[in-house]
């Protein structure tokens, strides 16, 4: 089949091929995803953008190791069915991390077009190719090692656990996996909006794992119903991957006035419970008419967008430093920029003040200024004596970041934790300080990315399968 | 993870309803004042609710709710051999016991459920056990005789006087400490009124008085923070760092303001 004719090298372009989306002023109104993908004519001219380097630099901005110039190789010669399978090889939610990774930080920063140019759009070729595939509804499932009669136990089912599980399940070990919600899918479905992840998808993922052979049991509180002990009496090793689930709030007067919420609750009510189809799902939220949300990264955006989406006439989103030191990725403030989120940028809040029954009426806010570089390397925004400020809003939505959830170590002994609430483990195999036990993903590193939840999985995984096989510790 | 099948479901006072559930994992796990979070159908609310009885050996696991927003309503119209679409636990830490002397154990509404297996093993451990159980009238109490076969004395208040004395369990107690009667230890779980009345009688005399929170809840395992309160002047969540909390100590007008955060809705979401 390769009888191509030897053609003259067409001009590549210097942007990427543009993927459509819901107008802004439309999609406010609706929970509906906002990019729709690339058509397979779009992909394929896409792919055609790569230049196949012998030695690839993507890959190695890839948490996952992803094998980037076979997959789009094969998107370029149209053979689908090939890239989904080369894409899967290596990462179990192409379709979700196609849609939330930070490829402009990863893999796409890498690229050799990049220097010049735009790189080669790699997370929409990857979202392509697993939508191709869910759309087909011929899934593929790959050959399994023999039974190696080992047995492992996950526990918590978001990106970090999934990971492993699919990781050590296809090497033949039996898998079953705890998840303490009604849902599987972790911050992919109680935390990132439905308008950014359609849940439908994170839930056909899921499907896949349990077609690998994944025993999946939710509603099941790991340190509740079971401590770490017992689950180690019953298997092999266990692994940790139970999130950073412990809101932090910012510690000022009026924070616990009715309207105020964290942006788990908020988002949780609205994603995992369905609030934003409420009466028909039961689970209230307060919608507000000027709904504020604190902080400037990921989850302070998809709160200030989800209130739009909720009718909010305003949705404020105050933070303490300038938009240049936001760590959201630029596509979603550029969103919640384009969808009409108002940016209070230098802003931090010094106290809530309610009305008489006890709601949220308005914030007093600090003006900031930018003095020297903190610890993260970013200016550290000090106070302007006598510049505060009054906010009338009537909800507030905190989102300044998350804790490891403390009910597993508070719960088990001898596992090492450290002063920040994360468990302490090797970066090169998983371990922690308990033996048979590994961990990763938010657990181990604090709240970050769903993709580098997946790649600790991925480590954490080796490093079960060379415990597994060796038995050293 | 259990199919949560009903085994028994009974309407033990009007809109108070017993509900027992095929979990063995909990009924293996849970201890006195623990709640678990019932979901009824896919459209309902997660909603916490104390863990009235169980049995580890059978399996079953009891709560008793009352019937009150659109979620408890659903939960009310599941029938013996439905599933129970979640039913997550035990949740929360277990009340404290141990050989205080003589305690007292007050419940209200679902809490007279919630204080039996409390009264229980409190009375295993060596206490002299008294119980407070009270309704607005004669007809909406119930386990009348279970608490009387753990505890040393029951006693009634109706608000009509139809048994026991009338008034509130919290009159009753107030009389039986300005008499000079000696508590050790004072427990009570039911509505948030009437563990406030409680503290407020108990705390002149300076009775340790326990209360069983019970705030509005999602994930139930300390992820959300809907479920705080204040403590000492320190933020709490009910879920994880309780339900049980010193009662003297609780900011109570907060705690107030909190729960009618959700009235309108809750209206709301009835009319289906």
């Amino acid at each position: 089949m390769t009888d191509k004719q030897p053609s003259k090298k067409p001009k590549i372009s210097p942007k990427k091929t543009p993927m459509r989306e819901q107008p802004p002023e439309e999609r406010v109104n609706n929970y509906d995803e906002v990019p729709f993908g690339y058509s397979i004519e779009e992909a394929v001219t896409e792919a055609k953008r790569c230049l196949q380097c012998k030695k690839p630099l993507c890959v190695q901005g890839c948490p996952v190791e992803i094998d980037i110039c076979e997959f789009i190789g094969f998107i370029a010669e149209k053979k689908f069915k090939e890239g989904i399978v080369k894409l899967k090889e290596k990462n179990i939610l192409p379709a979700i991390c196609g849609r939330v990774c930070p490829q402009e930080e990863q893999c796409e920063k890498q690229c050799i077009l990049g220097k010049k140019n735009e790189p080669v759009a790699i997370g929409r070729l990857e979202r392509f190719l697993a939508d191709w595939e869910r759309n087909r509804g011929e899934i593929e499932i790959p050959p399994k090692h023999r039974p190696t009669g080992k047995k492992v136990v996950v526990v918590g089912a978001g990106p970090a656990g999934i990971t492993v599980a699919a990781d050590l399940v296809k090497l033949g070990h039996k898998v079953d996996m705890f998840e303490a919600l009604h849902k599987p899918g972790g911050v992919l479905v109680y935390g990132i909006p439905e308008f950014r992840l359609p849940k439908a998808i994170v839930f056909k993922e899921i499907d896949y794992l349990k077609k690998l052979g994944v025993n999946l049991y939710t509603d099941t509180v790991i340190g509740m119903i079971k401590s770490i002990d017992e689950l180690l009496s019953e298997y092999d090793a266990v692994f940790l991957g139970t999130g950073a689930g412990l809101p932090w709030f910012l510690n000022v007067p009026g924070e616990n006035l009715n309207g105020v919420y964290s942006a788990n609750e908020y988002l949780t009510r609205a994603n995992l419970m369905k609030a934003y189809l409420f009466p028909k799902y039961k689970t209230p939220i307060i919608k507000g008419r000027r709904v504020a949300t604190v902080g400037g990264g990921n989850v302070a955006m998809d709160c200030a967008r989800t209130a739009l989406r909720l009718g909010a006439e305003e949705s404020i989103l105050v933070y303490r430093r300038a938009r240049e030191q936001m760590p959201a990725r630029e596509e979603e403030i550029h969103h919640a920029e384009q969808e009409g989120v108002i940016f209070k940028l230098l802003s931090n809040p010094a106290a809530f003040r309610g009305d008489k029954n006890g709601w949220v009426k308005e914030a007093e806010c600090i003006t900031m200024k930018l003095g020297e570089p903190d610890d993260s390397g970013r200016r550290r925004p000090v106070p302007v004596e006598g510049a505060n400020f009054r906010l009338p809003i009537d909800v507030v939505i905190i989102a300044i970041g998350n804790s490891p959830n403390p009910l597993i170590p508070s719960t088990t002994k001898d596992i090492e934790v450290s002063k920040w609430g994360t468990i302490i483990t090797d970066p090169q195999t998983g371990k922690t300080s308990k033996k048979g036990v590994f961990a990763g993903g938010d657990v181990a590193t604090g709240a970050a990315t769903v993709i580098l939840a997946m790649g600790a999985g991925k480590i954490a995984a080796r490093g079960i399968h060379e415990y597994l096989k060796t038995s050293n510790w | 993870m259990d199919k949560n099948e009903i085994i028994e479901k009974e309407q033990i006072a009007p809109n108070i309803h017993s509900c027992t559930v095929d979990a063995p994992g909990i009924a293996k796990k849970a201890l006195p004042g623990q709640f678990v979070i019932v979901i009824p159908d896919e459209y309902s609310e997660r909603v916490p609710v104390t863990i009235a009885d169980w049995d580890a050996e059978k399996g079953y696991v009891t709560i008793i709710f009352l019937e009150i927003g659109a979620s408890t309503q659903r939960l009310a119209e599941l029938n013996t051999g439905d599933d129970i679409y979640s039913f997550t636990g035990p949740l929360g830490k277990p009340f404290e016991i141990e050989n205080f002397g003589t305690v007292a154990l007050v419940g209200g509404c679902y809490g007279i459920g919630g204080i039996y297996r409390a009264a229980k093993t409190l009375k295993e451990n060596g206490n002299k056990v008294i119980c407070f159980s009270e309704a607005r009238s004669k007809f909406l109490l119930y386990w009348n005789k279970k608490l009387e076969e753990v505890a040393d004395e029951v006693r009634y208040s109706t608000v009509d006087g139809s048994l026991g004395s009338k008034g509130h369990s919290f009159d009753l107690l107030e009389d039986n400490l300005k008499s000079g009667e000696h508590f050790d230890r004072i427990m009570a779980v039911g509505c948030t009124f009437m563990m406030y009345r409680v503290a407020r009688v108990t705390k002149p005399f300076g009775v340790k008085t326990i209360v069983s929170m019970n705030p509005v809840m999602i994930d139930g395992t300390g992820m959300c923070g809907a479920c705080r309160l204040v403590v000492e002047g320190e933020t709490k969540f009910a879920c994880v760092d309780g339900p049980h909390f010193d009662a003297h100590k609780i900011d109570w007008n907060i705690v107030s303001d909190r729960r009618k955060a959700y009235l309108e809705e809750e209206i709301i979401s009835k009319e289906r």
